[in-house]
């Protein structure tokens, strides 16, 4: 019981992270259309970026996590004027291998700067861990999902009540009334794409305090595609319960079947939900079904 | 007048009068006679090219089986798939399964891994009547990563990781090892597919696939059964595509599941749209592209090897860097790839010098 307890907690946390990067998938695809095949590539370059900002320039974590938010949007808004731009109304398959090229190039450069080899983070949260109950936390944990949490809340006030998001709701509603009613719909994308790299960094950093940082941290945009379909691509509270769902049958999947065929089943159990919940509802949990008139 | 022109001569006011000839594949005498004399020159080239380059040729050509298959589901009919490094690898291990396990000869193993695969792919295509878009492509990539599990993971029929070890083919006695010999049967199976897509997208099937892609709503009210051509559309693509998987296993002699990842299915993907979506000749073109891309990549950094000489350890990220970079940069400035290129170079030689 305490080992279900334990796993169920440590991937209620690697939820939250999930959810995390999944809400940038679905503020993309809400607001143009556009799925976003790069994102975990934003996520090991923002955390990259914060690795050598700590770890060789010695800059205090709070300061180069701020830094590291700073660089994560600049580059969003890089990516969508320079490559995404063109695509706008492009067909979609057009869209999935402009972002698949965009993985490929951001990959490279990040392999080029940061090479292969994982590195470790430096220590940023108290090593001791807590105990509830009967179960063992460490305080990265507790930090992440607290992080997450605010995080979260903190989008959700800010769709609900300031003008940027007001605007970016309604051009995700319908971009022509948008246009119509004086709202930027060029800024809205552009503002988008840079929220996305700054929750993927997030992101990124906290997954990098657990884990350490090497090339395959990029692998996290794949997974986090099954989490944004199951909760509907276009549904905000959809991202946040797929992540939970996700984290926690993979850390349960990784605590129970992988000792008994070998590991990897962590990696493939999100895509085998995700053609279950395809099979059953083809637009996920809870996205908008699509009513196309010929 | 024919008698006295070159084969390269180029045609000008072409014009057609009927149905037949809007449909014929050679569109006049000339076009046939070249297409005869490059396929004689493809035929002559091991002759003539050192060992290498044959390697490199049959390599692309492998590819552009693949390629094609890829582009009848993509290209022609509309349907975005991210599985086809799976569907490669299961035409390599169903090949190197009914070898070496049943032995059966390479001849019916080749057509049977395409025609297992042609299943699979088939079954995978199911959920295209009802998701479309970026959900059938994510769906596409499920299946991608839960083919590629069971590749590492059921070491009991696939080997694990370690993979399977397989045969050049022989014919009547002679082993097909030289790579003269391969590229051959390479070339004779890239040429019957190319002749069979091309003819396939003459025929009824072929349209009521194009009708499928440009609009399937509207394909269905016409009386398209959607269901129908969505899944032969699926099943064709990967019989080819597992034929590709197939004659490449017995080209390296090996198959491992990281030949059939999710890159793959990512450079295949990049070889239609380099080369052009819905053409034949495209394919071609985009798998030649793709797979010599990294091989004169690495000429280069050899090449500069003296200048810069920690080159080496960043090869991959750069090659990373350039393929993207390509792929986005087709995609912006000529998204009909390739093959429009080709087009648009003759079109402004048979117009030279008045380019309207």
């Amino acid at each position: 019981m305490d080992y279900f307890l334990q796993l169920t907690v440590s991937g209620f946390v690697l939820g939250s992270i999930y959810a995390l990067v999944a809400l940038g998938f679905v503020l993309i695809y809400k607001s143009s259309d556009a799925i976003n095949f790069a994102q975990g590539e934003f996520l090991l370059i923002g955390t990259y970026v914060a690795l050598t900002l700590v770890s060789a320039y010695h800059i205090p974590f709070l300061a180069a996590f701020i830094l590291t938010l700073i660089f994560s949007a600049a580059l969003g808004l890089l990516v969508e004027r320079v490559v995404l731009r063109p695509f706008i109304g492009e067909p979609i398959l057009s869209m999935i291998m402009a972002t698949l090229g965009l993985s490929s190039l951001l990959g490279g450069i990040a392999n080029v700067f940061w090479g292969t080899d994982t590195q470790v983070f430096p220590q940023v949260f108290p090593e001791n861990p807590l105990t509830l109950g009967k179960i063992m936390v460490s305080p990265v944990y507790v930090w992440s999902l607290v992080i997450v949490f605010v995080l979260l809340g903190v989008f959700s006030l800010f769709f609900k009540y300031s003008r940027m998001g007001i605007a970016m709701r309604s051009s995700a509603d319908d971009q022509q009334a948008a246009l119509s009613m004086g709202i930027s719909v060029k800024k809205v994308f552009a503002v988008t794409w840079a929220i996305a790299a700054m929750v993927s960094s997030v992101g990124g950093v906290l997954l990098a305090n657990i884990n350490g940082v090497n090339s395959s941290l990029a692998s996290i945009g794949l997974k986090v595609l099954p989490v944004a379909i199951l909760g509907g691509l276009d549904s905000i509270p959809g991202a946040i319960i797929g992540g939970f769902i996700i984290g926690i049958l993979e850390s349960l999947a990784g605590g129970y079947i992988d000792p008994l065929v070998g590991g990897g089943v962590k990696e493939v159990l999100p895509f085998v939900v995700l053609v279950l919940i395809l099979m059953v509802k083809p637009y996920g949990l809870f996205g908008k079904r699509e009513i196309e008139r010929v | 007048m024919t008698a006295v022109q070159s084969p390269f001569a180029i045609g000008c006011g072409d014009f057609r009068v009927s149905y037949r000839q809007d449909m014929a594949i050679y569109k006049n005498l000339r076009v046939r006679r070249r297409v005869m004399l490059l396929i004689i020159l493809f035929f002559l080239f091991p002759i003539l090219a050192p060992e290498y380059y044959v390697s490199l040729a049959t390599m692309a050509g492998i590819a552009s089986i693949g390629a094609i298959g890829l582009n009848i589901l993509t290209g022609f009919t509309g349907q975005i798939s991210l599985g086809v490094g799976a569907f490669l690898g299961v035409g390599g291990y169903a090949s190197a399964l009914l070898t070496t396990r049943l032995g059966i000869p390479f001849w019916f193993a080749l057509p049977l891994s395409g025609i297992f695969t042609a299943g699979i792919g088939a079954l995978f295509g199911i959920p295209s009547l009802r998701l479309k878009g970026l959900y059938l492509a994510m769906a596409t990539l499920a299946a991608q990563v839960i083919i590629y599990f069971l590749f590492n993971h059921w070491d009991a029929l696939t080997g694990g990781t370690g993979g399977l070890v397989v045969q050049r083919p022989s014919l009547a006695g002679f082993s097909l090892d030289s790579e003269m010999s391969y590229y051959y049967l390479m070339l004779v199976i890239l040429i019957l597919t190319a002749l069979f897509t091309l003819n396939l997208f003459r025929s009824r099937v072929g349209r009521a696939l194009v009708a499928v892609r440009d609009r399937d709503l509207a394909a269905e009210v016409m009386g398209i059964n959607l269901f129908k051509y969505k899944i032969i559309a699926f099943a064709v693509s990967s019989f080819f595509i597992g034929v590709s998987g197939s004659l490449m296993g017995h080209y390296t002699l090996v198959i491992t599941p990281e030949n059939y990842g999710t890159q793959i299915s990512i450079e295949y993907l990049a070889m239609i749209l380099i080369g052009g979506l819905g053409s034949v000749m495209g394919s071609i073109y985009g798998a030649a592209f793709i797979t010599l891309l990294p091989v004169v990549l690495r000429e280069l950094m050899t090449a500069v090897r003296e200048v810069f000489p920690n080159m080496e350890s960043i090869f991959i990220g750069i090659k990373e860097i350039i393929f993207g970079g390509i792929i986005i940069i087709f995609l912006i400035y000529e998204s009909e790839g390739l093959a429009k290129m080709w087009r648009n170079l003759k079109d402004y030689i048979k117009l030279w010098p008045f380019s309207y």
